[in-house]
Parts: structure tokens; C-alpha cells; sequence
């Protein structure tokens, strides 16, 4: 589990959070929705730890994020995996080195274990035949899977995704979604995904925290999305008539 | 305009002590510097052939035009004075200014563009030193064969030099080869040679690894970035350039 308490963060005079207390769950999709400029990305990186919070303190299990050595917080990192929205796969590698890379860096394993591994994540996100495949070769929705692959091939405990479907067809969306929500049970992994999808919310949603102007203004699971009564919730996420129709039938 | 030189300078000489750091694995480390040598080094020999044969020939040329009107003064001096000009300045100096247009501008766009798709960063949040492992193989691998590099300018151009002169009926060629071994010292020309070769080759490799790795922006910063690291390299080099000489010749 990963918590962030009284979480503050400005940048000068631009007070980006102010003051956010969230328990992210284990096991569990935590999606992080609000418009563009309420903080979502300076949030994700500050419980990263790419940006020290002004006040409040991240915990990842028992540990304070803060209070970590600069060895333990060099380990805290192959405890993580980041899917970047535009992938950030190394364009110099194939599918697989891509994959194998964290192994390679980091991995106390032999080589025909790292090639075993290599080959299990790559079935498991369903990459068979791609192995020698440049990035620049693939299709946007398999650059996502290799960028999931390369992410969970160290088995880590917490997975972070930066909006995983943005550019992606709707079909190839939910794939991505669906994917990213049985690996996260599979390995029960403390997943949290920074989206701008309504798609997601309903789709993977097991947690869904709604933020605005650096505040969290909402949480609840993606079902109560649909019945909630906050007016923020109601004016971010049914401002489309697709979504206003989809909860006058859940409410029916 | 003055800051912002200080603040580059400080940003660049921090990035420099995140890049000289024992790599995580050496491995990777061999296996990118080989890969580096071949990138930055190997590709780069074409180039200086024919720059270095017909920068020979030219300064040959040049010399036999300046001197040839003194019956006096005997025709493998001429040879002598190429051979001072190429060791001395032409190979170390002119070679690697146009190795930083060509390398420099590979350097920086190519970790400008992994800065810019966010490579770096993913690099980071895995827990790796980007910079030493990403810029210390690229420093490393100009350090190792920039001299490469200029031995085999230097000789080539003596040889298109030897070659022009016999070709115009300015030097016969065996006069040459006498004025090229004539009064030769071995620190004055070839190791002065190959120290400015590396201090060139430390300077464009850390400079272009510099302007590439802090670019922010997209892909006209790249842009900017890549014109950056050959202007800030060539003017790098003609000061390094200046600083050694007065202090190798002078001491």
C-alpha cells in the first residue's frame, strides 16, 4: 500500500497541491481523474519521488518515502514499474532487450532464468512474434504492451502508469485497461494510473480518486462513480451525453 | 547573458560528476562502449581521409608557393614546414572541429530526443544513473579513438601532401619524405599532437553530451540543442586549443 498524507507542493508562487491525504490500495487499480492543471502529474511524481513534497509525507508500506536512504530509495525503485504515456521504450533496442533490460541492470538471475522471464512476460502481454521487432515497428498498441512488459518484468509491488491510452483506438484502450487490471490483481500489485479516461473509470476503476485545484475532492470505486451526487464529479465526468445517458440507466 | 554562461557552466560540471561514476554494470558498459567506438569512431574514418589527404595537399601547396621564390632555401624545407603545420595545428585541431559538427551534432540530438520521449526519465525512475550510463561510454569512446583518428590524419596528410607535391613538380616525393624526418622530435609533434587530440575529443563527447541530455521542449529544442553542441564545442576547442599551446610549447 502506498499512502501520501498532507501532501503539499508549490512551485514559487503556483501552489500545485494543497494538502492531500490518499490511501492507494494493494491489489487494486487506483485511478487518479481531474481536468489538465489540477495536479494529477505533479502528484504522481511527487509519490515517484521525482519532486520533494513542501509538506506531508509518502509512505510506501512502513517506510516513509522521506526518511529513506539514498541505497534504499536506489532499491525502491526496482520495486517499481512506470508505463509513460508516450511509452519511453529505448529506440535502439528490440521488444525483447526492452523487456530485458531492468533484468539485465538489476536481476541476480542467470541468463536462461532472465530468457525465461523474458518469455513470461512477453506471453503474458501477449507480444508472441514480436521479439525482434524494433519499436519504431510496432503498432501504438503493442508499444504500450512492451512499455507494461518492460515495467512489470522485475515483478515489482507498485506499478504506476502515466494515461496508458492516449493516442490509442477505443478497442485497443480497453485492451490496454483490461490488461493492466489483471496484472495488477494477478501480482497484487499497488497499481495507481493517472488518466483523463471516462472509458477507464467504468472500466478498471476498483479506486478512483477525483482531484481539482490540488485538492482531492472525491474518492469511491468506479460504480460509485455513477451514483455520486458531487457536483464536481457530476460537471467532470457526465459532461459528455454518452456518459449522462450511461448513468440514467444505472440509476434506472 | 553573463548568468546564464555561469549557470551552463555549473549545470554542465555537476552533469559531469553524475557521468564519472563506476558503472552499475560493466558489461553494459563494455558492450556500449564498442558499440560507441563504432558509432562515433569507425564511421567517422571516411571523413577523415579525404579531409586530411586534401588538407595535405593543400598546405603543401601553400608552403611551396610562399617559399619556392628563394633559390636559397632548399626544397624538402618545404616538406618540413608541412609536416609542422599538419602535426602541430591541422591534423589535432581542424580534425576535430569538423568531427564536432558531425559527432557533437549525433551526441545531442540523439540524447535530446530520448530527453524529449521520455527515455531519460524512464531510465531514472528504474533507479539507473542516466547520465553516467548513458553520456560516460559516448566520452569514453572519442577519448579512446579521437588519436586513432588523428595518427591516421597525420599520416595521410603527409602523405597527400608528399603526393601533391610530386604530382605538381613542387617536392619531388623522396624530397619530401627527407623533409618530413628532418629535425623530428618525437613530444613537439606526435605526443603534443595526441594530447590536444584528447582534450579535443574530452570536449566534444562532454559538451554535445551536455546540450543534448538538458535540452526541455520538443523537437525544435532538439534542434536548437544539436546547433548548440557544435557551436559550443568548436569555440570549447579553439580556447583548449589556445590554453595548450602556450602551455605544452611554452613550459
Amino acid at each position: 500500500m502506498i499512502q501520501a498524507k498532507g501532501i503539499v507542493k508549490s512551485f514559487g508562487e503556483n501552489h500545485v497541491l494543497k494538502g492531500i491525504d490518499v490511501d492507494f490500495i494493494q491489489g487494486q487499480t487506483n485511478l487518479i481523474i481531474g481536468r489538465s492543471g489540477s495536479g494529477k502529474t505533479v502528484f504522481l511524481k511527487t509519490i515517484l519521488g521525482l519532486f520533494e513534497p513542501d509538506q506531508g509525507t509518502i509512505h510506501y508500506g512502513d517506510e516513509v518515502l522521506g526518511e529513506m536512504t539514498k541505497a534504499r530509495r536506489k532499491t525502491l525503485r526496482q520495486e517499481i514499474g512506470m508505463v509513460f504515456q508516450g511509452g519511453a521504450l529505448f529506440d535502439s533496442m528490440t521488444v525483447a532487450e526492452n523487456i530485458r533490460f531492468p533484468l539485465e541492470m538489476f536481476a541476480a538471475m542467470t541468463e536462461q532464468e532472465k530468457d525465461e522471464r523474458v518469455k513470461f512476460v512477453m506471453d503474458r502481454v501477449r507480444l508472441e512474434g514480436a521479439a525482434d521487432k524494433f519499436p519504431s515497428e510496432i503498432s501504438g498498441g503493442m508499444q504500450k504492451r512492451v512499455a507494461i512488459g518492460r515495467a512489470i518484468s522485475m515483478n515489482p509491488k507498485y506499478l504506476f502508469c502515466d494515461e496508458p491510452n492516449s493516442g490509442l483506438d477505443p478497442e485497443t484502450a480497453i485492451v490496454i485497461d483490461q490488461l493492466i487490471q489483471e496484472l495488477t490483481h494477478e501480482f497484487n500489485m499497488t497499481t495507481i494510473v493517472n488518466t483523463h479516461d471516462m472509458n477507464s473509470v467504468l472500466e478498471i476503476g476498483d479506486h478512483v480518486i477525483f482531484m481539482k485545484e490540488g485538492h482531492k475532492v472525491w474518492e469511491g470505486t468506479n460504480s460509485e462513480v455513477l451514483g455520486s451526487t458531487n457536483a464536481d464529479v457530476e460537471e467532470y465526468v457526465f459532461k459528455s451525453k454518452l456518459f449522462k445517458q450511461v448513468r440514467q440507466a444505472f440509476r434506472k | 547573458m553573463i548568468t546564464n554562461f555561469f549557470e551552463g557552466m555549473g549545470a554542465y560540471v555537476l552533469l559531469m560528476t553524475k557521468v564519472f561514476r563506476r558503472p552499475d554494470r560493466w558489461r553494459l558498459f563494455i558492450r556500449s562502449l564498442v558499440q560507441e567506438i563504432r558509432l562515433l569512431g569507425l564511421d567517422s574514418i571516411s571523413i577523415v581521409v579525404i579531409l586530411s589527404v586534401f588538407m595535405g595537399a593543400v598546405v603543401t601547396i601553400q608552403t611551396a608557393f610562399q617559399l619556392s621564390d628563394d633559390p636559397l632555401i632548399p626544397t624538402y624545407y618545404i616538406a618540413m614546414a608541412t609536416r609542422e603545420s599538419i602535426t602541430l595545428e591541422f591534423s589535432p585541431t581542424v580534425v576535430s572541429l569538423i568531427l564536432a559538427g558531425k559527432v557533437g551534432s549525433n551526441i545531442a540530438s540523439s540524447l535530446g530526443t530520448m530527453r524529449v520521449s521520455e527515455q531519460i526519465d524512464a531510465l531514472e525512475i528504474m533507479g539507473v544513473n542516466s547520465a553516467s550510463f548513458l553520456i560516460l561510454p559516448k566520452v569514453a569512446a572519442l577519448v579512446l579513438f579521437n588519436p586513432v583518428l588523428i595518427i591516421l590524419s597525420l599520416f595521410l596528410g603527409l602523405w597527400g601532401g608528399a603526393m601533391a607535391g610530386d604530382l605538381l613538380g613542387l617536392v619531388p616525393f623522396q624530397e619530401s619524405i627527407m623533409g618530413y624526418r628532418l629535425e623530428y622530435i618525437v613530444f613537439e609533434n606526435a605526443i603534443y599532437g595526441l594530447i590536444k587530440a584528447t582534450a579535443f575529443a574530452f570536449i566534444i563527447g562532454s559538451v554535445s553530451a551536455y546540450s543534448g541530455y538538458s535540452v526541455k521542449g520538443g523537437a525544435v529544442e532538439v534542434g536548437i540543442a544539436s546547433t548548440n553542441a557544435v557551436v559550443r564545442s568548436c569555440l570549447a576547442i579553439i580556447l583548449a586549443n589556445y590554453l595548450l599551446t602556450d602551455l605544452i610549447l611554452t613550459s
